[in-house]
């Protein structure tokens, strides 16, 4: 602070909880202002989130780090033509390119589960947490019974493409992992939507959802112990949704029903 | 046949989506003009129409749409009268004049219907919308009084990405330093279980009652957690769902009108109001039913004004249309998302309706805070019930930027709006606001501060 500032800026005495939160609290003010210190700090952090929503997503990286584990992958693709479009037309995002359908047509049909990786609207959040919580998952289902397809990596992809892969598939649930709509402090966060029974037309009232699996957000383990859990119960109840009620014990060991004995 | 007479034939549907002001959401569901010339035509055409067609002719069918059923079976022809013989064109240059009051228009509410009021917004310039929606009045209580002429309340929302209690709290004391909160202190949770739920809910009523604050709490989950929540003995304040304007998209919100009043009459049963019994809090925002496959053809902001006849019936504390959450899919940008906001406002006062504004934006859109200081400013004048208060205006779970904590300072000197009366004594006398309504400093031996030295703990 220079000394002209002390005279015009009013400080927050609470300004040490900051520590507590990402959110924006004690910024102090100038009258009622927002000071221009912290206004410009503002400006920065959305000039990166909106360079984020513009960057491609590495799909073929995310192969390599899930082939190294010995899962296998497949290059999709939605019907969307470039990136300006995919924002416009989230119709054309929920399905696949026909390309992709043929890829689709050839392969083995009928698995308990099928993961989905979708760029979405944040490539930062596919780069650092897709390839964690689609392998931990499958490191999990591989001690189970559950049979599960290729991991499917779509480009330009909405959450409801995993509709279309799963039926494709002969799924019986689907998990999609997406790049969510970046904020501010999280430019890199990942959602994951779990729908039993997928098929075109699904709506989201037959969806479950997992968001803010980042770091400084749901880390990797946590979010994974949660998707088993509502992938478990869901595989249970025999449906998604607003009848699948999250109340998950905070000892729940993930699978523990399933493991091979 | 001529092209007069084929706006003569259209149905009410199509013309009232070729007359509205452009939006990508429209154009997404292929229902837009397809032109500037086919769009003022239709408004033009439209201006002609007597209102008593919209009772007539439905623009989603009767016997396939609860919703529409409600707007039918519902409307006051009393009320009406005034209004009965009027076309749309008719019904905007009256408006306007001196002769509509406060008194007028809080009469007339139940005779209108939301068709009727998306038609004449479509006619309306911004000016228009502000200076009708100003003549407008709706009052709401439940442990403060929301809405009063000069007001100008604020939903404090201190969202944290991994529902933190330290972390909410710490921006909930930020909020109250800056005269925050008076509309409800409202948590968006990042985890939808009912001891999550339920925990939250415990923490806000505790903060409310030790610093005895006349105002109330909210955790923003499905009705159907709510009522779970309530069941196992949850502190539940006001009763939040997201509504839309047709049953298609409410379904895949996963609620009826059968459930909505069961949650209504669940939460009256609390019975915890200390000033009034309005006791639901509505989201809406245009492009939602068209979002989820329920839009049946008619126009997003037409289907927005809808969603409002949903929320009148159940008398809401607040209904907040959350105007540029849903993405530039349906707004594009700036420019789209200052109009929506405002005809969605007058829309929601000319029903009736205790409308607040969720001013903001996504990343994803054409638009920044200057878009956001606009329609702020221009809602201000308006009468606007609330906006909402988030830490330097960014929303760390929900990833969207909002009006922050400062903006509804800068709002509120700027207009000389105070908080909600209840709430501004009590800013008064925890020495965060003077008796005129501006910020004080505040002290580090305040009471409130005894906050601060919880969370850290």
């Amino acid at each position: 602070m220079t000394e002209n500032n002390r005279f015009v800026y009013t400080p927050d005495p609470w300004s040490g909880l900051q520590k507590f939160t990402d959110a924006r609290i004690g910024l102090g003010r100038c009258g009622s202002s927002l000071p221009l210190k912290q206004r410009l700090e503002f400006k920065l952090a959305q000039a990166r989130a909106r360079d984020a929503v513009h960057q491609p997503a590495n799909l073929e990286e995310i192969a390599v780090q899930l082939n190294k584990r010995a899962y296998s992958s497949l290059q999709l693709g939605s019907s969307v033509r470039d990136r300006e479009e995919y924002l416009r037309r989230p119709d054309k995002g929920r399905c696949l390119s026909g390309e992709s359908q043929k890829i689709l047509e050839v392969q083995k049909k009928g698995y308990d589960l099928s993961i989905v990786i979708c760029d979405g609207l944040s490539a930062p959040a596919i780069h650092q947490s897709a390839s964690g919580v689609a392998g931990g998952l499958l490191d999990l289902f591989r001690k189970t019974p559950l049979t599960v397809a290729p991991t499917s990596l779509v480009k330009n992809g909405r959450v409801a493409i995993g509709d279309e892969i799963g039926s494709a598939l002969g799924a019986q649930m689907t998990v999609v992992l997406i790049g969510e709509r970046p904020g501010l402090s999280s430019p890199n966060s990942l959602g994951a939507y779990l729908t039993y029974g997928p098929k075109p037309g699904t709506t989201d009232e037959a969806r479950n959802c997992v968001s803010n699996i980042r770091p400084g957000g749901m880390a990797v383990e946590e979010a994974v112990r949660k998707i088993s859990y509502l992938i478990e119960k869901a595989l249970q109840q025999r449906q998604t949704g607003i009848e699948l009620k999250d109340t998950m014990a905070e000892d729940y060991l993930p699978m523990a029903g399933l493991l091979d004995s | 046949m001529s092209v007069i007479g084929a706006y003569a034939t259209m149905g009410l549907r199509e013309l009232l989506a070729k007359a509205s002001p452009p939006r990508s959401g429209d154009t997404l569901a292929g229902l837009a003009a397809a032109s500037e010339e086919e769009r003022v035509r239709a408004q033009m055409a439209l201006a002609d129409v007597p209102l008593s067609r919209f009772l007539n002719e439905c623009v989603v069918p009767y016997e396939q749409d609860e919703i529409t059923r409600l707007i039918i079976d519902g409307h006051d022809k009393k009320a009406f009268a005034a209004i009965a013989g009027f076309s749309v064109g008719e019904f905007r240059d009256w408006l306007l004049t001196d002769e509509v009051t406060t008194a007028t228009l809080t009469e007339l509410a139940c005779g209108i219907t939301p068709e009727m009021a998306a038609a004449v917004s479509k006619l309306m310039g911004i000016q228009d919308l502000i200076l009708v929606a100003s003549k407008c009045s709706v009052t709401t209580s439940f442990r403060n009084t929301i809405g009063l002429p000069g007001t100008l309340s604020v939903r404090l929302q201190p969202n944290h990405p991994t529902d933190d209690l330290r972390g909410i709290a710490a921006s909930t004391l930020d909020g109250l330093c800056y005269g925050c909160g008076d509309a409800v202190i409202g948590i968006n949770p990042a985890t939808d279980n009912v001891e999550n739920i339920s925990r939250l809910l415990q923490m806000l009523d505790d903060l409310i009652e030790r610093y005895r604050i006349p105002t109330q709490s909210c955790v923003l989950t499905h009705v159907t957690t709510t009522m779970e929540a309530m069941k196992k003995g949850a502190p539940v304040d006001l009763c939040f769902q997201s509504i839309a304007g047709t049953e298609k998209a409410n379904a895949s919100f996963g609620v009826n009108l059968g459930l909505l009043q069961e949650a209504h009459e669940a939460t009256l049963a609390l019975g915890r109001g200390t000033l009034g019994n309005n006791v639901m809090y509505f989201e809406t925002g245009q492009g939602s039913a068209l979002s989820a496959n329920g839009h049946s053809g008619v126009d997003q902001q037409t289907l927005e004004a809808r969603a409002y006849a949903v929320a009148r019936k159940f008398k809401p504390l607040l209904v907040n249309t959350v105007v540029g959450f849903i993405g530039p899919e349906y707004l594009y940008n700036g420019k789209q998302i200052i109009r929506a906001g405002l005809e969605d406002h007058f829309c929601g006062k000319l029903l009736g309706v205790p409308m607040g504004v969720d001013v903001c934006y996504t990343n994803h859109a054409e638009a920044d805070q200057d878009d956001m200081d606009v329609l702020l400013t221009l809602l201000g004048n308006a009468g606007c019930n609330f906006i909402m208060g988030v830490p330097g205006a960014d929303d760390i779970m929900l990833n969207y930027q909002s009006t922050s904590f400062h903006d509804a300072a800068y709002i509120r000197k700027l207009l000389g709006l105070t908080p909600a009366p209840e709430f501004q004594t009590w800013l008064e006398s925890m020495s965060i606001h003077d008796n005129q309504g501006r910020l004080l400093p505040v002290s580090s031996k305040n009471r409130l501060l005894d906050i601060k030295g919880e969370v850290s703990r």
